[in-house]
């Protein structure tokens, strides 16, 4: 039998003075393989023109999406309705800066995280684009890619308890980003490095490891044994670092 | 009024719009990129498979090279690409897949000794030399002789523009996310910058630059069901339209991929095919062998595509009636279970999870349900070699939104991400030499500005809570509809009239949108409003182009017309449209067989239908008498078509290789 869902939507504008947060409710019913993003497409075109949201891919792979669906993030394109009860509550994610209704700003956050702790590759030397490339064990290229495959959906920090308690949280995101670049044998980078943009309180040291980052991540990224692993080798190098200093020796 | 200054104003956050950006600041000039989107979130990132380059390093693809990597994507194209471009381009794809690498994409990696693979639902063993243990490995592709394709699992798309994006961070390039161009700021012979509207605030901004890029991606969105990002909706190459001045290049040719999943309409990647997959029926046949026993499933894209929508249609209207039914009409299935577990799980976890997700079904034990749908788009922005316009100077264009015209009327899979960052590298040289020149200096006054930003917003007031009786949704579905049931996989003269007729209408009606909210800040309704009406005059173009177009060309298949016909259509399609004019003005630009390096053929699936060009025999046996000389092969193609004088002096050295180092 036809479902008849009942979605409950986060509505404001941040923007309009006169704007008060609210809850609005809209109906549809259920039609086979419908996801959030067909759904939310059909409340725009049927019933309200003016509800924002964001979707790019609908495909999970840009990361655009998130939001909390039932009060769990995860991304609203490829979350089939059939997987949830009728009565559905789509929030913003939280710890972003809000547009209006259920779009945030995750862009301007990542970018400002990317800066601060240089989330790039570090290249040693100018390529010679003419010549060979240089050589990479075909393993550690896969094992590069699989910390590669985040894709900045945000999910990570809505779900972090250090990120609501402290602004400038790194997140898992940035965790895993520079776990990436100190897995890759051509950043130029040494934990050394590495500890000067991780090691305090913002970053691998104020995680509480709750790990809801670990249970919503939508690409299934080892979150967990990453921050762990990034955790010891930053510790180890505090440790050297804090005896260098004290002459003590470690 | 708000204006800002840049050197080089980007339009588009993706792969292309990125490398372009990071070129001309390596070159000392200040870029900014406008991008609806944040810079990675951009459609860039949707790209599965890979990216064709011809390094030469697998044991699959030893042997191969740039004449190659050339000749494929020439055949590819149906013979309808400027073979200048694909020289080029075929020469920088080496470069740049090893830029990448140096810049952190994990490419897969050769790994040497016996592994196995699936080649035409067998399986065999290849063995690895030794020599190339840990270089870039391949895949293989459609429509190409060796195997090229570059790629990172099947996340290439995102490794590259992670890369990419990482790497404009680093130096530092401003991306104002959010932000839409609504107007290009010109006089009619120079452009000047661009007018945008962010997409939050609502406010307007003139951006004002030396030299403007567009760098959008494709207009897929006019259609129904396409595998384009939300965002590709062609508003680059409606910015170019809308001067008036500028051309588009063959807009009708549009191309569909075989194997979107049903119904969500998801790509999922060629690589599939080219990792031994294999395309079945109703009733579990695997039928490409019956009609192309060569090629089979890795035929090109057109060519499949057409083959699939021909064994899906009934019997009575001329096909074998052995699609699937289903509750979203029929489709066909792609079987990738031979390829296994592992391997799925190693090289196409992104499809594992599209099926996992959208279908409810494991890749690795179910068939997949897909169809042919709208993918790619060959026509876009007409620009030179270097990527401007001839009529418009100062405006440049790159990647999906332009047409330099490398993949003429079908592109090769793993040619359009090959295509962005290699277009990307060469325009951010051009683009800094024309900063640098004479015409690069900046002379305008702000009052041309003014009132480009005055009529927009005037434009945009009018909108903004008008009653008007039409409803932008539903002439946007009628839109969606026509094209894809008209403008299609088959196109033939009535539909053609017909479309033409009916988007005109469309676009008559679009003049009466109403819009609800009154608010001029983020206003998804407005939005709507003010693209449909240039979605529709591209669609128009689009349809105008296929139904002149009396031959059929790579993806362009008419069926009333189904010779390639190389004597009267060896043409690019231009087109402009006339400010105030209901309908776009089409001209012609013929390419010249006798400058052909590879002169045109019979592109070697089906039955040969070709109406050949006077010049075609002729030019051959020119080609053929030096190719007789044996001379080494640069010395015969720099003989047969010079091109290297127009690259970059930094990009003119040879490629090296394995085998030719």
């Amino acid at each position: 039998m036809t479902r008849i869902l009942d979605f409950d939507i986060l509505r404001h504008n941040p923007r309009d003075a006169a704007s008060v947060p609210r809850l609005q409710r809209y109906r549809l019913a259920e039609t086979s393989g419908m996801t959030l993003f067909i759904a939310l497409t059909r409340i725009r075109e049927e019933l309200d023109p003016g509800v924002h949201f964001d979707f790019v891919c609908r495909a999970a792979v840009c990361g655009s999406c998130a939001m909390l669906i039932n009060g769990r993030p995860g991304l609203a394109c490829r979350t089939l309705t059939a997987t949830l009860p009728a009565h559905i509550r789509l929030l913003p994610l939280p710890g972003f800066a809000l547009i209006a209704d259920l779009s945030v700003d995750t862009g301007r956050w990542m970018r400002v995280m990317s800066e601060r702790l240089h989330a790039w590759l570090h290249v040693a030397t100018a390529v010679d684009l003419d010549a060979l490339e240089t050589r990479m064990d075909p393993d550690r290229a896969e094992a590069v890619y699989e910390l590669d495959r985040c894709i900045e959906c945000g999910c990570c920090v809505a779900a972090c308890g250090t990120a609501q308690m402290r602004p400038d949280f790194v997140g898992a995101v940035g965790m895993i980003k520079l776990a990436r670049f100190r897995l890759d044998p051509r950043d130029a980078r040494d934990d050394g490095d590495f500890f000067d943009l991780l090691g305090d309180d913002d970053g691998v040291f104020g995680c509480m490891s709750l790990l809801g980052c670990q249970d919503v991540c939508p690409k299934s990224l080892s979150l967990q044994t990453q921050i762990a692993h990034l955790r010891w080798a930053m510790a180890r190098r505090g440790l050297a670092k804090a005896g260098a200093d004290h002459g003590d020796g470690i | 009024m708000k204006l800002i200054h840049a050197d080089v104003l980007v339009i588009g956050g993706g792969l292309a719009g990125l490398r372009t950006a990071i070129g001309v600041r390596r070159r000392g000039l200040e870029p900014l990129i406008l991008s609806l989107v944040p810079a990675k979130r951009s459609h860039s990132v949707a790209a599965q498979g890979g990216m064709q380059a011809s390094l030469g390093n697998c044991a699959m693809g030893r042997g191969d090279n740039e004449d190659a990597h050339f000749e494929d994507t020439v055949r590819g194209s149906d013979w309808g690409c400027d073979q200048v471009v694909a020289r080029m381009f075929a020469h920088m794809a080496p470069k740049a897949a090893r830029e990448l690498a140096a810049w952190g994409v994990p490419w897969n990696r050769v790994r040497a000794g016996a592994h196995e693979a699936v080649i035409n639902g067998e399986r065999v063993v290849i063995d690895e030399h030794e020599a190339a243990q840990g270089l870039i490995s391949a895949r293989d592709f459609g429509g190409t002789r060796k195997w090229r394709t570059c790629h990172t699992s099947d996340g290439t798309g995102h490794a590259m523009l992670y890369a990419l994006g990482d790497r404009a961070i680093a130096e530092a390039i401003p991306v104002r996310e959010r932000v839409e161009a609504l107007a290009l700021i010109h006089d009619g012979e120079r452009c000047h910058g661009a007018v945008a509207r962010d997409l939050v605030s609502g406010e307007l901004t003139a951006y004002l630059a030396r030299a403007t890029v567009v760098a959008t991606g494709g207009y897929g969105r006019i259609y129904g069901v396409s595998t384009n990002a939300l965002i590709n909706e062609g508003m680059g190459a409606a910015l170019a339209l809308e001067t008036g001045v500028a051309r588009l290049g063959n807009m009708e040719a549009v191309q569909f991929h075989p194997t979107a999943i049903v119904p969500a309409g998801i790509l999922v990647t060629e690589g599939c095919r080219g990792d031994g997959g294999v395309l079945r029926d109703v009733d579990g046949h695997r039928f490409m062998p019956d009609y192309e026993p060569e090629k089979k499933e890795l035929a090109s894209r057109d060519v499949v595509s057409r083959r699939m929508a021909e064994h899906m249609r009934p019997v009575e209207q001329g096909g074998r009636g052995k699609g699937v039914p289903s509750p979203y009409g029929e489709h066909l299935w792609l079987d990738i279970t031979r390829l296994g577990a592992a391997h799925i799980e190693r090289n196409l976890r992104e499809v594992k999870d599209i099926c996992h997700y959208f279908l409810g079904i494991d890749p690795a034990c179910d068939y997949i349900p897909v169809r042919p749908t709208q993918h790619y788009s060959m026509g876009g922005i007409r620009t030179d070699h270097r990527g401007e316009s001839p009529w418009l100077s100062g405006l440049f264009a790159c990647g999906e939104a332009a047409c330099w015209d490398l993949h003429g009327f079908n592109r090769l899979g793993g040619n359009s991400v090959a295509e962005t960052v290699v277009a990307g590298m060469l325009l951010g040289e051009y683009v800094a030499d024309f900063c640098h020149s004479a015409q690069g200096e900046h002379s305008l006054s702000s009052a041309l500005a003014r009132d480009f930003v005055a009529r927009e917003q005037a434009y945009l007031r009018r909108l903004a809570g008008r009653p008007g009786k039409e409803s932008a949704v539903e002439l946007r579905r009628r839109m969606e509809r026509i094209m894809t049931e008209r403008v299609g996989l088959f196109r033939n003269g009535d539909g053609l009239r017909t479309a033409v007729d009916e988007l005109g209408e469309l676009l008559a009606r679009s003049a009466d949108i109403g819009v609800r909210a009154a608010h001029l800040d983020a206003n998804p309704e407005l939005v709507l409003a003010y693209r449909l009406p240039r979605m529709l005059k591209l669609a128009l173009t689009v349809a105008m182009g296929a139904l002149a177009r009396t031959e059929s060309r790579g993806a362009h298949f008419r069926e009333d017309h189904p010779a390639r016909n190389d004597r009267d259509w060896l043409v690019r399609t231009l087109a402009r449209w006339e400010p105030g004019a209901s309908r776009p003005t089409l001209d012609y630009e013929p390419l010249d067989v006798m400058r052909m390096e590879l002169p045109p053929g019979f592109r070697g699936y089906g039955a040969r239908n070709l109406v050949e060009h006077p010049d075609s025999a002729l030019r051959q046996s020119e080609v053929d008498e030096l190719r007789a000389a044996k001379q080494d092969r640069h010395a015969v193609q720099s003989h047969l078509m010079p091109f290297k004088h127009l690259l970059p002096p930094r990009y003119r050295r040879r490629n090296a290789r394995l085998d030719e180092s």
